[in-house]
C-alpha cells in the first residue's frame, strides 16, 4: 500500500458568503490520494472541478475544512503556501493565454528562478521540462507568441513541469487540440507519469482521455466528491453519471445499451479493443464466427 | 443551386524571420469547392490543415492571394460586393466570450440589425425570433456573461441570424465547449437547416458532430483531402487516421469487426446505427 500524499477533511469553499449570490462551490469534500496516483476527474460545468484543484495548491483559502500535503495541513502556515506551489503544479485552462515572457526558454525559467535554483539547475531543467513537452530546442530562443497553438500549450506546460512539482495538476490540457495533438500530449502526461511516479491529476470533459490515462477517477457534482473509485467502477455507473448531466464514451454507451438490452458483455467497457474481444468471443462460442 | 464557389484558391502569407529572407507560405492551394443553397457542409481537418483560413474567405475577411471567391454570384475581392457578402454571409467564431458585446442579451442580439438601420418594430421580431430559434428566448432579459459557454454560443449564433443571413459559418464553434454545450450548439445549428434554410458550413475536428451533415470536406495541407457523404467519408478509416483525424468509437468496432469476418453492408457511423447493427449480429 502506498503512503497517502494529499488528503482533503470536510474541504468546503463558499463564494459571495453572506451576500445574496452565496454559492457553495465546493461542499465537504473528503478524499485521499495515494502517491503515484493517476487521477481523472471529471463533472459538467459548475460542479466544482477548478474550486477543488485551486485549493489543493494553495490558490485559494477554503471556508472550511483542511487540506493535507505529505500530512501537513497547508494553510496552517500562510509563509509556506509559496512552497507548496511548487510541490503542487497547476497547470490552468488555455494556459498559452499565460505566457509572458521575452523567449519560451525565460519562460520556463520563471518558475525554477523564483525557487532559488542554480543557473546551471535551471538550464537542465529548461531542457528536460522542453523535451519532456515535446518542444523543440531551437524553439526555445523563440519569442513564445511566435508559435503555434499546440507549440505553446506545451511551452505553457513545460513552465509548470520545470518546477519539478510531486503533484501535476492539469486542466483539460486537452481542449482545442486536434486528436493527434491529443493523443501526443496524453502520451507524454503517461510517459512521465511511467518515469517520475509522481502524482497526476487530470481534468478533463472529455471521457475517451480520462480512460486513455487514469487508473482512478473522481467525480464531482454540485460540489460533493459523488463518486471516488477505479475508472471501470465508474464508468460501470453510466444512468448515474448520465443523471449528472455528464457524457460516457461512445463504446461504453454502445455496450451499456446492448447489456441493458440482455446482451452478455461485460459492465464498463471502456475500449474499442475491450468492445471487440467481447463481441468477436461471444460469437465465437455460439458457433456464429 | 450553387451559393458559394471557390476557384483555384489560393492563400498565402510571408514568414518574417530575421535570418532568411521572406518565405511565403502556402496556407491554402488552388482548391476548387462550391456550395449549394440549404447545404448543411462540414469541413474537418488536423490543427494548420487549413480550415480555418478556408473558413474565414467566405465572407471576406481574407481575402484570396491567388484565384476567387463567389458568394451569390460575387467576388470577394471586390471592395464593393464586402458589405453585401457580409449580409448573406455569418461568422461564428471559436470562443464565444471575444463575440459577445452588450451587457443584455437580447441587446448584444439586437447589435447587428440595429447596425443594418432596421426598423426598430422589425428588430423587434428578428431578435425574438433569432432568440426562439437556438432555445434562449427565455434568457432575454439575462446578462451573459453568467451564461455557460454553450449558451454563449447560441446568443452569438442568435446575434447573425438576427441579420437574416443565407448561410452561417462556424469556425470550430464547439471546441471550447464541455460535451453537453456542444451538444446544444450542434442541435441549433442542424435545426436552423432543417427548418430555416440555412446553409450552414461547419468547421471543426470533431468526427462526431459531423455524422448529420449532407457533405463533408476533409482538408489537409490546404488541398481537399477527400469529400463525400458521412457514410462514404467515416468509411476511409486508414485515411482519416493517416491524417490525424479520428473516426467515432461507433466506426472503429464496427470497422474492425468487417476486417474479422462480419458481413456489413454500410459502415454505421453514430451511437444507435451501431447498436441497431449490434442487435442484429449478436441474436
Amino acid at each position: 500500500m502506498s503512503e497517502t500524499i494529499l488528503r482533503t477533511e470536510n474541504l468546503t469553499y463558499t463564494y459571495g458568503a453572506k451576500t445574496p449570490f452565496e454559492k457553495t462551490a465546493v461542499n465537504n469534500v473528503n478524499i485521499e490520494i495515494k502517491k503515484g496516483d493517476i487521477i481523472g476527474v471529471i463533472g459538467h460545468t459548475g460542479s466544482g472541478k477548478s474550486t477543488l484543484m485551486q485549493m489543493l495548491n494553495g490558490l485559494i483559502t477554503p471556508t472550511g475544512g483542511k487540506v493535507y500535503l505529505d500530512g501537513k495541513d497547508i494553510y496552517a502556515n500562510k509563509k509556506e503556501l509559496r512552497s507548496v506551489r511548487f510541490k503542487v503544479g497547476l497547470v490552468f485552462q488555455y494556459p498559452e493565454n499565460q505566457l509572458f515572457e521575452e523567449t519560451v526558454k525565460k519562460d520556463i525559467a520563471f518558475g525554477p528562478k523564483n525557487m532559488g535554483l542554480s543557473e546551471a539547475e535551471i538550464e537542465e531543467r529548461i531542457l528536460k521540462a522542453a523535451q519532456f513537452a515535446g518542444l523543440r530546442e531551437e524553439l526555445l530562443e523563440r519569442s513564445p507568441f511566435d508559435l503555434s497553438g499546440g507549440e505553446k500549450r506545451r511551452a505553457a506546460i513545460a513552465g509548470v513541469y520545470a518546477m519539478d512539482p510531486q503533484i501535476l495538476i492539469l486542466d483539460e490540457p486537452t481542449a482545442g487540440l486536434d486528436p493527434m495533438g491529443r493523443e501526443v500530449l496524453l502520451s507524454q502526461i503517461t510517459s512521465y507519469h511511467n518515469a517520475s511516479e509522481n502524482t497526476v491529476l487530470l481534468v478533463s470533459h472529455n471521457m475517451e482521455d480520462i480512460v486513455r490515462i487514469a487508473d482512478k477517477v473522481l467525480v464531482m457534482n454540485s460540489g460533493k466528491a459523488a463518486m471516488f473509485d477505479t475508472t471501470r467502477a465508474v464508468f460501470s455507473r453510466g444512468d448515474e453519471l448520465e443523471a449528472m448531466g455528464m457524457r460516457l464514451p461512445q463504446i461504453t454507451k454502445i455496450t451499456n445499451t446492448l447489456r441493458q438490452k440482455g446482451f452478455p458483455l461485460s459492465e464498463g467497457i471502456l475500449t474499442v479493443g475491450q468492445a471487440f474481444d467481447e463481441i468477436t468471443g461471444y460469437l465465437k462460442k455460439e458457433g456464429k464466427l | 443551386m450553387e451559393f458559394i464557389k471557390a476557384e483555384n484558391l489560393t492563400f498565402s502569407y510571408d514568414v518574417e524571420d530575421n535570418q532568411q529572407p521572406n518565405i511565403p507560405v502556402k496556407v491554402i492551394n488552388d482548391l476548387n469547392l462550391s456550395v449549394k443553397k440549404g447545404e448543411f457542409l462540414a469541413v474537418i481537418g488536423h490543427n494548420g490543415s487549413g480550415k480555418s483560413t478556408l473558413s474565414k474567405h467566405f465572407n471576406g475577411i481574407l481575402l484570396p492571394t491567388g484565384g476567387q471567391i463567389l458568394v451569390d454570384g460575387m467576388s470577394t475581392s471586390e471592395e464593393d460586393n464586402v458589405y453585401k457578402i457580409r449580409r448573406k454571409v455569418g461568422l461564428v467564431l471559436q470562443n464565444p466570450d471575444n463575440q459577445l458585446v452588450a451587457s443584455i442579451i437580447e441587446e448584444d442580439v439586437a447589435f447587428g440589425p440595429e447596425n443594418l438601420g432596421i426598423e426598430p418594430e422589425r428588430i423587434r421580431e428578428l431578435v425574438d425570433s433569432a432568440l426562439k430559434a437556438v432555445d434562449m428566448y427565455e434568457y432575454r432579459t439575462h446578462s451573459p456573461h453568467k451564461l455557460s459557454g454553450g449558451q454563449k454560443q447560441r446568443i452569438a449564433i442568435a446575434g447573425i441570424l438576427a441579420m437574416e443571413p443565407d448561410c452561417i459559418v462556424l469556425d470550430e464553434p464547439t471546441s471550447m465547449l464541455d460535451p453537453k454545450g456542444r451538444e446544444e450548439v450542434i442541435r441549433a445549428v442542424t435545426k436552423l437547416n432543417k427548418e430555416r434554410g440555412i446553409t450552414v458550413i461547419l468547421i471543426t475536428h470533431n468526427m462526431d458532430e459531423t455524422v448529420d451533415c449532407d457533405r463533408v470536406v476533409v482538408m489537409d495541407k490546404g488541398e481537399i483531402l477527400t469529400e463525400g457523404t458521412p457514410h462514404e467519408v467515416f468509411a476511409k478509416v486508414e485515411l482519416l487516421k493517416k491524417h490525424r483525424l479520428d473516426v467515432p468509437q461507433a466506426t472503429e468496432l464496427c470497422k474492425r469487426l468487417r476486417d474479422f469476418g462480419l458481413p456489413m453492408e454500410t459502415l454505421p457511423i453514430d451511437t444507435d446505427e451501431c447498436i441497431k447493427f449490434l442487435e442484429e449480429v449478436l441474436s
